[in-house]
């Protein structure tokens, strides 16, 4: 094993016990906020004197140091491997754990729900621990059919658009549980429709590349294979997600739709690779 | 829209049972349906029967995606007649309760009809379609996104246009060819061919190749040994335009004029010589052996039609690295380290004479009987350079080498370039119709020295506020543009 390696996977156990803090921290800001006594009017009642407020910030802090690892052990890997660090499961589960850390620090940040917070750092942790557990693979070379530009290209989308939709599975399921027991949920609307309007069109690319790329490789650009099924039912389903938002009438039980999405995404990552044959089985498990 | 909504669910949901059922045509297993036709003899009739097992060319799946198509359409061509509309026509006047709308503001300036022509100025600058009237300054951008959202929707019909071409028009083929042997481009010469129903194959494109040389590389140590790390296969190729040696690999196919040859696998390809009683070469060269397992341990038959005094056929199992143990051989390694071939041999009638096809990878035993010696099945394991005599003077068997076979995909598809082109306009006009967002601005005099400013977006999500924001500032030009 080289050095490189070697760094990297200390690097993602490093991650694996931030991210165990700042769930720890989330998970306090969280039941910090249910117990907040209200402020009575006419106290200054300043944010830095908030202990769920202050906890939040830390609770963000370790996200993105823990990010920044992933980042890091990411980059180790590659420069073990010498080539792009997304070619099996385990390297998919890594990659795809810091892009959910990077989206949730670029929009997720600011919403004002520490139970989204919560979610988010343990999707991520729990992907981090499957990932080094389950899937691990020591750094190795591509099977020939895997060594293409290609792969770069679609893997690097399909694990972007499965970060978004991550932060957007959860986003919407904090709306949904929320708006049940009337809560005011505009700030989480906002960002589950941003994030899933980006998510879909860069999920579209991912499947249309990897069709460029069955093509080249496979001489038929579709041909319902187990994994380009899956791709195709979470691509309806979130298709039937944007037409629900523009349906006044279910606009509110929308988010049922993408989290049906999600779960067809996550069952092309996990099921598909595990139980069901087809020409992407070589991932490895 | 509820419909889309109704029937894309449907269409995710219909899509499943594809998945988690064999499905024929589909290229994994091209044996799975008949095997789970063999253990599940009472539910597979049943699922035969509502197309389970090709469920993407299903009735009622197609039914789905039609009846999506067709509700689309019925919804796009209005809005397509919409747009024509908007787009000629001027952007609409301010709402009379302009009180009501996003960003409202009425604020002073030093002169109304200034700061209105400021106004258009700063829309026009920031790409907006704008219309200044007497009293107020209308103005509209990202009708573009109404374009994209109508590109969209209308690629899809392209793409089922592009899809349905190849369906009927292409063809799919499959053939193995070992080193040193050659192909050419007629249907007679394939393993396999599943032309679509219009597909012609009296008109296959001119061409032939032999394959020189097949090289694979595999991981020699570590957790991952024997995994495939290189794969190449070198063909001279011979076309209408002359003569020339091309490398193909896996993502790198062999194209000719929109016929592609694909490496999807390979195998061995034992050299063996067969002499008949007589001393007559009766089989000689290269006879691909189908690989069974991951190490290749893999099976083949050689026939020896012509052998006296009976036809003779040999039964064999070849290992390119064999394990040391007595009983059947079995490889533990896929590349070539210590090869081994086991034979046994078979005498009679080969029933090639009655005229019924039969596979070369398999003995018909009907009028066949096994050679034996002391009263048991003959067997020999030879390694390469071996020859062993067969038992009653019926000839002898000399293993001379290896070679490989490298196995193609043949694909021809008519309508790919314009589901390519389907594909790129569904992903701009998603992309445009999800990002640019379509709104509206006015502003409007209330007095000699007062305007009201407000804008609307015209997709859900609002319109940035820093927009409205700099038309604001814009209404107090500086000085020096009041002068000119």
């Amino acid at each position: 094993m080289t050095d490189a390696a070697r760094l990297s996977d200390s690097l993602v156990a490093s991650a694996i016990a931030v991210l165990a803090l700042a769930l720890l921290a989330y998970a306090t800001a969280a039941a910090l906020v249910r117990t907040r006594v209200p402020v009575p009017a006419g106290v200054s009642g300043s944010d830095r004197s908030d202990p769920a407020a202050t906890t939040g910030r830390v609770a963000i802090a370790l996200v993105g140091l823990g990010t920044a690892l992933m980042v890091a052990a990411v980059l180790a890997r590659a420069v073990a491997a010498g080539r792009a660090p997304w070619g099996n499961m385990y390297e998919f589960g890594l990659a795809g754990a810091a892009a959910v850390g990077v989206v949730f620090l670029v929009w997720g940040r600011h919403l004002p729900v520490p139970a989204v917070g919560v979610w988010v750092t343990a999707l991520a942790l729990l992907l981090l621990g499957i990932s080094i557990t389950l899937l691990y693979t020591p750094v190795d070379d591509l099977v020939p059919v895997l060594d293409s530009l290609w792969l770069v290209v679609h893997v690097a989308a399909a694990i972007t658009a499965g970060a978004l939709f991550t932060l957007g599975a959860v986003v919407v399921g904090v709306e949904l549980l929320r708006r049940r027991r009337g809560r005011d949920t505009t700030a989480l609307a906002r960002v589950s429709h941003t994030v899933h309007l980006i998510a879909f069109p860069v999920w579209t690319f991912a499947v249309i590349a990897g069709a460029v790329w069955a093509e080249n490789a496979w001489g038929r650009y579709w041909g319902w294979d187990p994994k380009e099924t899956w791709a195709f039912i979470t691509w309806v389903f979130y298709a039937a997600y944007l037409h629900a938002l523009s349906t006044p009438r279910w606009r509110r039980g929308a988010g049922v739709l993408a989290l049906a999405g999600f779960a067809a995404f996550l069952f092309n990552f996990f099921g598909v690779n595990i139980w069901l044959p087809g020409l992407h089985s070589y991932a490895g498990v | 829209m509820r419909t889309a909504v109704v029937l894309l669910v449907l269409l995710a949901l219909a899509a499943v049972p594809g998945s988690l059922l064999p499905q024929r045509g589909v290229a994994t297993d091209p044996a799975a349906v008949a095997f789970f036709v063999r253990d599940h003899p009472v539910v597979a009739p049943w699922l035969d029967r509502l197309w389970l097992f090709e469920v993407y060319s299903a009735p009622w799946f197609a039914a789905i995606y039609v009846l999506l198509l067709i509700s689309m359409t019925g919804c796009v061509l209005p809005r397509c007649a919409k747009l024509w509309r908007d787009y000629r026509a001027d952007p609409p006047a301010a709402p009379k309760r302009l009180h009501l709308e996003q960003g409202y503001a009425e604020q002073p300036v030093a002169r109304a009809d200034v700061a209105l022509a400021g106004a258009e100025r700063h829309l026009r600058g920031r790409g907006f379609r704008v219309v200044r009237t007497a009293s107020e300054v209308r103005a509209e951008r990202g009708r573009v996104r109404e374009l994209g959202n109508l590109g969209f929707h209308l690629s899809l019909l392209v793409l089922l246009l592009g899809v349905a071409s190849g369906r009927l028009l292409g063809y799919e083929g499959r053939v193995a060819v070992a080193e040193g042997q050659s192909f050419t481009n007629v249907a007679s010469s394939y393993d396999a061919l599943s032309p679509a129903p219009w597909a012609d194959l009296g008109d296959l494109e001119p061409l032939s190749f032999t394959l020189e040389a097949f090289t694979a590389r595999f991981e020699t140590a570590g957790a991952r040994m024997g995994e495939p790390r290189e794969f190449v296969a070198d063909l001279s190729v011979t076309t209408p335009d002359g003569e020339a040696t091309t490398v193909v690999r896996p993502n790198q196919p062999l194209e000719v004029e929109g016929t592609k040859f694909f490496l999807t696998g390979h195998g061995y390809a034992p050299l063996v010589t067969v002499r008949d009683g007589t001393g007559a070469i009766v089989a000689s060269g290269p006879t691909i052996f189908l690989p069974r397992d991951a190490d290749f341990t893999s099976d083949g038959v050689i026939k020896a039609p012509d052998a006296a005094p009976e036809q003779l056929a040999l039964e064999g199992l070849f290992a390119p690295t064999a394990a040391a143990s007595a009983g059947a051989v079995t490889s533990v390694f896929p590349d070539t380290v210590a090869p081994q071939l086991q034979l046994s041999a078979w005498t009679g009638d080969l029933g090639l004479g009655d005229g019924t096809p039969q596979s070369v990878f398999s003995l018909d035993y009907d009028d066949l009987a096994e050679v034996t010696l002391d009263g048991r099945p003959w067997r020999a394991t030879l390694e390469p350079g071996q020859s062993v005599t067969l038992p009653d003077g019926l000839g002898s068997v000399s293993f001379d080498g290896v070679s490989r076979f490298a196995n193609f995909q043949v694909a021809k598809d008519p309508g790919k370039e314009l589901s390519l082109v389907a594909a790129i306009l569904l992903l701009t006009g998603l992309t445009v119709s999800l990002a640019v967002p379509r709104r509206r601005v006015w502003v409007r005099r209330t007095g000699p020295h007062t305007v009201e400013v407000a804008g609307r977006s015209m997709a859900r999500r609002e319109a940035p506020e820093s927009e409205l924001a700099a038309l604001r500032a814009a209404l107090h030009p500086p000085e020096k543009e009041l002068a000119r």
